[in-house]
């Protein structure tokens, strides 16, 4: 294919786009009166309903079918690759750390990013200090991942050899023996939390100080009179206000944590016990060629990514509906 | 048939200046080689340096895509030993040099988004992608330069279900132990002859408190594969070719008796907290150093022995020279017995996935000698090739490693087994062989890696 090709073949697309488009709209505006609304409302629907059903309905609804079947994808095997998921024990290291991801992530970063929105908040360098934090946001995952096996690097406490990683030449210019940050489990799973923590604070700094603004000055005032003090001030004032703001922080995060790949895959390869669920899923169906199992860790994530989902919905409903 | 290769002695000498010739001339439709297929090859094509190409026929016009996991600085190598056929038939090349091939090839599988040729470095992925169904096998003009180039164990190993697919294109030997020679003749120390001298050499210098070895398994998601090439090794030199196939076949079981011993021998090396791991830590370093850094502590005297195969020539610093009477050079990791020559190594295969004139053509030219030599003569890292007929002599600019290989590669007592990790099924090969390996090294247990392993073993 030449690049004119692939340009006429943009063009047709998009020609047939507009078509498309025009039909639709030309059809709907026929229509008028109530019975005409929903005629329309359907006409624009539509579109989206079929896109959605061959992008993500139908390879949801296959995955979920191949979950069932073995590793070729040529004989059905019940609920054998999920019992797989929950018995074998290198896979139930995989969910060990998924939890840990989970459990430490968003959490960690929301709060480390929540105190630093409180202490910059209308301090003199407020905007220098936020950018600070900012950045990593800025840089890929695998970028991140790439920078802090730097940090962890290791070499051997010998005469003649130099450290290379940062943290362990810390740890010797202190006196301490170099430590491998990577391969000891399960506290090299901690070591790559952190990377995604660092990733992350910077986001829940920026949502959250935005909504520490948007704290209406006379409430914050009223408590002041009252002679509220700065922690009840945080407790009583400022956390419910900003309520909302944390939740979408928090389940923004669990689920990027939830579907964390990136990181585990540069740093460690999912080696040394430290694979999750979604590394796991890639290197079964990709690596392993084995499908079916692939499958279920997808069906996995996924079914562990609808609750935070569903809460996050509820939430923003109950918040419009105040 | 002869397919055209009767002037091999003058022929690669001429090339390089015909093929430049041949830039400013054009030669494409005059080639005349649309006429003049398989079967003929007598006639002579009127453009110098061509000859060779008159069987492709005239493929102008037509593009050939390859899709390959070899990348900078080999991939320029490749692309010059495709020019001449660009050259005299017409026929487009198109390259692309992808470092995450293996995983890719698949999903691509998948997709329904196949190059019309994929380099594949691994027999079992080769099965795999002919299990696809997608794979086209090779026409009779491949099938016939495969014959009379390559011993019938690398025809063997591009087939499947009785059919022929994918011709051979470039190999590699891992059976070597990097080593220092100016170290070796100041210290007296004699190149190993048997696997008994090498375990003797080995206290020998840990007597004197330096670790001879040190090793590195670290390779990203690859992590964990120079441990399946030390077992391989072992496992072929302890037990024989017969039961090494077995092993790999499955015909018996990864955590029987001689798998679980062979790894124990390695054990007794890489385990081994005397023997490792010099300038790089202790055991567990091992698993945290990049392959690519493991070798270098030899440089720095840290270490005396690194066992890795004949491409890590490549990871030496400039400044060395490697050669046998130079920084660094490698043997031949010795069999049990002087006399036992087993030899573990790898190789690439050219599969076609679109049925073609110009894609069985080009997968015809890689079969030949004509490539072969070209290859040969292009020297770094594409020295090496399996071809039996190919002239040494073409490979005067290759390193010394390369031509201890094709040496090696040409022994009539030489038993060439593949990558055994490589023929096994991907959940195995290219999975839990190495995960396990990698938590082996961290301290798992022989038995557990075996058990698990084979746990792993698709049924």
């Amino acid at each position: 294919m030449t690049t004119t090709h692939k340009f006429l073949t943009m063009f047709e697309a998009i020609g047939l786009f507009v078509a498309v488009v025009g039909v639709i709209l030309t059809l709907a505006s026929r229509f008028s009166g109530r019975k005409g609304d929903r005629i329309v409302a359907a006409a624009f629907l539509l579109p989206t309903v079929a896109l959605i059903s061959v992008g993500l309905l139908y390879p949801g609804l296959k995955t979920i079918y191949q979950s069932f079947y073995n590793a070729a994808g040529n004989a059905y095997v019940g609920f054998d690759n999920y019992s797989t998921i929950f018995s074998d024990p290198d896979q139930r290291t995989v969910l060990r750390n998924t939890v840990m991801w989970v459990l430490i992530t968003p959490f960690v970063a929301t709060a480390i990013g929540l105190l630093y929105a409180i202490l910059v908040d209308k301090a003199r360098v407020e905007a220098l200090a936020k950018a600070l934090i900012f950045l990593p946001m800025a840089i890929s995952f695998v970028g991140a991942s790439i920078i802090w096996k730097f940090v962890y690097d290791f070499r051997p406490d010998q005469p003649g050899i130099k450290q290379t990683g940062l943290l362990n030449e810390i740890i010797v210019k202190l006196g301490g023996s170099p430590h491998q940050f990577l391969i000891d489990s399960p506290l090299n799973n901690i070591f790559l939390i952190l990377v995604m923590i660092w990733i992350q604070a910077g986001f829940a700094m920026t949502v959250l100080s935005a909504s520490i603004k948007a704290i209406p000055e006379d409430i914050v005032e009223a408590a002041r009179l009252d002679g509220v003090r700065a922690w009840a001030m945080f407790r009583y004032v400022t956390v419910p206000s900003i309520r909302p703001a944390l939740i979408v922080v928090l389940t923004t995060i669990g689920i990027g944590t939830l579907k964390v790949f990136d990181i585990v895959r540069t740093m460690t390869g999912g080696n040394f016990d430290t694979s999750v669920v979604a590394n796991e899923f890639y290197s079964q169906s990709f690596r392993a060629g084995n499908q079916g199992l692939g499958a279920a860790l997808a069906v996995l994530l996924f079914v562990l990514v609808v609750p935070i989902v569903a809460y996050n919905v509820r939430q923003l409903r109950s918040s419009e509906g105040r | 048939m002869t397919f055209g290769i009767h002037r091999r002695g003058g022929f690669p000498a001429l090339a390089a200046l015909a093929v430049v010739a041949l830039a400013a001339t054009a030669c494409g439709g005059s080639s005349g080689g649309s006429t003049n297929n398989a079967g003929g090859g007598t006639s002579a094509s009127p453009v110098a340096g061509c000859e060779d190409f008159a069987q492709y026929g005239n493929l102008k016009g037509k593009t050939v895509t390859v899709y390959t996991g070899i990348v900078t600085p080999e991939d320029q190598l490749l692309k010059d030993t495709w020019a001449p056929f660009e050259k005299c038939t017409g026929a487009t090349i198109k390259g692309e040099f992808d470092k995450s091939f293996e995983a890719q090839i698949l999903v691509r599988a998948k997709a329904g988004n196949l190059p019309d040729i994929g380099i594949v470095p691994q027999p079992g992925l080769l099965k795999a992608l002919i299990a696809t169904g997608k794979a086209v096998p090779a026409d009779q003009a491949t099938i016939d330069a495969v014959d009379k180039n390559f011993a019938p164990s690398w025809k063997d190993l591009g087939s499947a279900d009785g059919k022929f697919y994918a011709p051979p294109q470039n190999a590699n030997i891992k059976s070597f132990v990097w080593y220092s020679p100016k170290e070796f003749t100041s210290k007296g120390y004699t190149i190993p002859k048997t696997l008994d001298e090498l375990k003797a050499l080995s206290d020998k210098i840990a007597a004197t408190g330096k670790k001879p070895w040190c090793a590195g398994i670290s390779s990203g998601e690859a992590t964990g594969w120079p441990v399946t090439d030390w077992m391989e090794d072992w496992m072929l030199r302890l037990y024989g070719a017969d039961e090494y196939d077995k092993w790999v076949n499955h015909s018996i079981a990864f955590n029987s008796e001689e798998p679980t011993a062979a790894l124990d021998a390695v054990g007794a090396y890489l385990k081994n907290s005397k023997y490792v791991n010099g300038g790089l830590g202790d055991v567990k370093s091992i698993a945290s150093t990049t392959f690519q850094d493991a070798g270098t502590p030899i440089l720095k005297g840290q270490c005396s022995m690194h066992r890795q195969a004949s491409f890590y020539a490549a990871n030496w610093p400039k400044t060395a020279k490697v050669a046998p009477d130079g920084d660094i050079f490698a043997f031949y990791l010795p069999g049990v017995k002087a006399e036992d020559k087993p030899v573990l190594g790898g190789g690439e295969f050219m599969l076609g996935f679109r049925d073609a004139p110009e894609v069985h053509a080009f997968q015809a030219y890689v079969s030949s000698t004509t490539w072969a030599n070209l290859s040969e003569q292009g020297g770094g890292g594409r020295c090496v090739t399996p071809n039996k007929n190919a002239d040494p002599a073409k490979a005067a600019s290759c390193s010394d490693i390369d031509k201890l290989s094709i040496s090696i590669l040409q022994d009539p007592k030489a038993v060439f087994r593949f990558d055994g990790s490589d023929a096994m099924p991907s959940a195995v090969g290219t999975n839990s062989f190495w995960k396990q390996a990698t938590a082996w090294i961290t301290g798992q247990s022989t038995k557990d890696t075996v058990d698990k392993i084979e746990a792993s073993w698709p049924k």
